[in-house]
């Protein structure tokens, strides 16, 4: 019989300020029922530093430490120095970041967290965008979407240049664990924020996190959305251990095409067919390649 | 430990050894690396139990220790010149986050064109940060200092970060004789951070938040009030330093033979030390000129400039950094505070120093020369070469 894996404790208010259908909300929840009370979240400029609600409230049963942009990496160094040297013990040390604080601005302090084995966990909430600012465009915004800063209008016809490997650059790092999650699997969520828990050293964790007014759907679709993205190969479940292996989490059958994916969302709406037939091959290479990394090899 | 015979750097380590520093976090540049060094060689020692985190950039330094100082760790770091420019964004954060940071700077000059001289261009770029600012004269001072600052800023009543200023090479690279106190004496002045108002483990606690105009403007009203009461506090402190240490440094502003002096010059950091020699020679041979050294630069002692100036017919600022647009940032502020004073003696500016060239007893003579025979409203450069030709008069 299957058992309910989602603990019943929330340590994020029902009372916060995302929008309706906010996956980095979603993201936030999840992954504070994994992680518990004594968790102290560092976070930058973000969504999310309006999400969490202005002084004097706070959405979160966890202590909350706000900082600039660039610093994620730093603040969590500096809370589990402090932590080690005041000899305060099990205490979960969580950056919480969005795309554009970790693969852009912020990827030099990340960077500088994994290589000095900083015992916290890295999590990157990705929107694809910088979405704070009004859907500027990021590093981490994948080809052909419009945003604001790469819009469709004469020769240009969204982002020309591909999502950033961020994972990749990550596991370059060989931190002791390394995952993508996606709140439309909470299980698989859940059960990710769990093996983290246990584990001591950098941990990073790229969250998948639908924005409806970033990408231009409405906002009960985000599930659905998510769910899209995951068997279609756009965004594949996978974790790293320390010693290098990947394992695929989610192998459903075949992919499903991207098109129903990118169809559903407004920021993809101009791409033609042979566009959105360039990505599909795009995102086949990418899932084979990622097969080609997992253990065990497919049958 | 005694009597020892080291450098400025080595004081401003000695000092966040004796501070009981719990986190550390720096990143090198000349010519503060030596601080740095000598911090790694402590807690690899094991004289030094902390938290050494060696970070990628001031940027990351800064933060590091601000969100550890955030936990209630007491904490310390050591930069220059680029390194403190780098950290200006987390300089507001760490005053705006009211984290008692007690930080080493040692003044460089800053690019382009590359110059490690000694300049206070560094320091001065940092007034409007929200941190406490100290220029010491001498390794003694920067050891002592660094002590006071800890107090002084962990103080319930200021809880704001500090910055112990100490000139490139003429205190940085430069070995004097420096009393060091015993841990016994330094514990007895600096007890473990009492740090309350910090993030609490198990807590829905937020520290930094985002707020309307009301209450943005209530917390930088609290870092105004919180600066305020820095010299009464700063009064006492030093005070009990005394008392365990039979030193005193003189306050913020800490004068030199001004009780009949007609003419005062206003200096920092090194330049006091050539300047008291020049006052002790003009004195001999007749003339009435006194010295006050700018101590403390940050709260600004505007009170203790109106006192002094009470009693004073010229006064002369002599700076070791040039404002772009303006002139000495140290003679622009005497000139502000002296504004509103019932007695308001001429303030006039000298600009002397930068990027490492020698003020000199003779530079310091001519300054003197030149406010006995009535100064000048535009700011001066003392030590242009011939070929030089001056910006102003
Ligand atoms: C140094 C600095 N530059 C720019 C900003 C403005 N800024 C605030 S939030 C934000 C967007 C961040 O994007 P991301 O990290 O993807 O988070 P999201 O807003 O999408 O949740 C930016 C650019 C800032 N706060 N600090
Ligand atoms: S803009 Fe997007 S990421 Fe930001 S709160 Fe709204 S849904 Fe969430
Ligand atoms: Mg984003």
């Amino acid at each position: 019989m299957a058992k309910l894996t989602i603990p019943a404790e929330e340590y994020m208010y029902p009372g916060h300020a995302a929008c309706p259908g906010c996956g980095a909300a979603l993201a936030m929840r999840l992954l504070l029922k994994g992680l518990g009370p004594r968790t102290i979240v560092s976070m930058p400029a973000c969504c999310w530093t309006v999400i969490a609600t202005p002084y004097p409230t706070t959405a979160l049963a966890t202590g909350l430490l706000d900082h600039p942009i660039e610093a994620t990496g730093a603040s969590i160094s500096g809370l589990r120095a402090a932590a080690d040297a005041m000899g305060l013990k099990d205490l979960e040390i969580v950056g919480f970041a969005g795309d554009g604080g970790t693969a852009d601005i912020g990827l030099q302090s990340l960077s500088g967290m994994l290589e000095r084995r900083t015992d916290a966990i890295y999590v990157m909430y990705d929107n694809e965008a910088y979405m704070n600012t009004g859907i500027q465009r990021s590093g981490s915004t994948p080809a052909g979407a419009w945003t604001t800063t790469t819009p469709v209008a004469g020769a240009s016809h969204g982002k020309p240049e591909p999502k950033k490997d961020v994972m990749g650059i990550v596991r370059a790092h060989h931190p002791v664990y390394a995952a993508t999650l996606n709140p439309s699997f909470p299980e698989d969520f859940l059960r990710k924020v769990e093996r983290a828990r246990g584990l001591h050293g950098p941990r990073f964790l790229h969250v998948f996190s639908p924005c409806p007014p970033g990408w231009k759907y409405s906002s009960e679709r985000t599930i659905e959305l998510g769910r899209l993205a995951t068997d279609s190969g756009i965004f594949p479940l996978y974790e790293v251990g320390e010693d290098g292996v990947l394992s695929i989490t989610r192998r459903g059958g075949a992919l499903k095409p991207v098109a129903e994916y990118f169809r559903a969302q407004g920021r993809f709406a101009h791409l033609t067919e042979a566009e959105i037939a360039a990505i599909q091959a795009a995102a086949r290479a990418n899932w084979e390649r990622l097969l080609r990394l997992a253990t065990p090899p497919p049958a | 430990m005694g009597r020892q015979v080291i450098s400025g750097n080595a004081a401003q380590a000695h000092a966040a050894r004796l501070a009981r520093v719990q986190v550390v976090s720096a990143y090198p540049i000349t010519p503060q690396t030596t601080i740095v060094e000598t911090i790694a060689d402590f807690v690899a020692s094991g004289e030094l139990p902390a938290q050494y985190v060696k970070v990628e950039s001031e940027h990351s330094a800064l933060q590091c220790v601000l969100s550890a100082s955030a936990l209630g760790a007491r904490t310390y770091t050591a930069t220059s010149s680029q390194g403190l420019l780098l950290m200006h964004e987390v300089l507001h954060w760490a005053a705006g986050m009211r984290a008692p940071i007690v930080m080493g700077v040692v003044n460089r000059a800053v690019a382009p064109p590359w110059s490690l001289g000694s300049d206070h261009a560094d320091t001065m770029s940092q007034r409007d940060t929200g941190w406490i600012q100290f220029y010491a004269e001498s390794n003694q001072e920067v050891l002592d200092t660094v002590l006071l600052a800890y107090r002084l800023a962990e103080d319930p009543a200021v809880r704001l970060p500090a910055m112990v200023a100490e000139d490139a090479f003429y205190l940085s690279h430069t070995f004097e004789p420096v009393e060091i106190p015993s841990a016994g004496e330094v514990d007895r002045f600096l007890p473990p951070r009492d740090a309350r108002a910090v993030l609490v483990p198990g807590r829905g606690l937020r520290l930094g938040s985002f707020t309307g105009p009301v209450e943005y403007v209530q917390f930088r009203r609290q870092v105004a009030d919180a600066m305020e009461r820095v010299p009464a506090v700063l009064r006492n402190v030093e005070r009990e330093f005394e008392e365990i240490t039979h030193r005193h440094h003189g306050g913020p502003l800490s004068t030199y033979r001004t009780d009949d002096a007609d003419t005062v010059l206003v200096t920092m950091g090194t330049a006091t030390t050539t300047a008291r020699g020049v006052v002790d020679q003009l004195r001999a041979e007749g003339h009435r000129v006194g010295l006050a050294k700018l101590r403390v630069f940050r709260p600004f002692p505007a009170e203790e400039l109106r006192a002094l100036a009470d009693s004073v017919g010229r006064m002369g600022v002599l700076d070791r950094s040039f404002t772009f647009g303006e002139h000495g940032a140290a003679a622009t502020e005497v000139r502000g505070a002296l504004y509103g004073a019932p007695r308001r003696p001429s303030v006039s500016s000298y600009l002397g120093g930068l990027g490492g060239r020698d003020i000199t007893p003779g530079l310091v003579r001519k300054v003197y020369r030149s406010l006995e025979s009535g100064g000048s409203e535009l700011p001066t450069w003392v030590d242009l070469l011939p070929e030089e030709a001056p910006a102003h008069g």
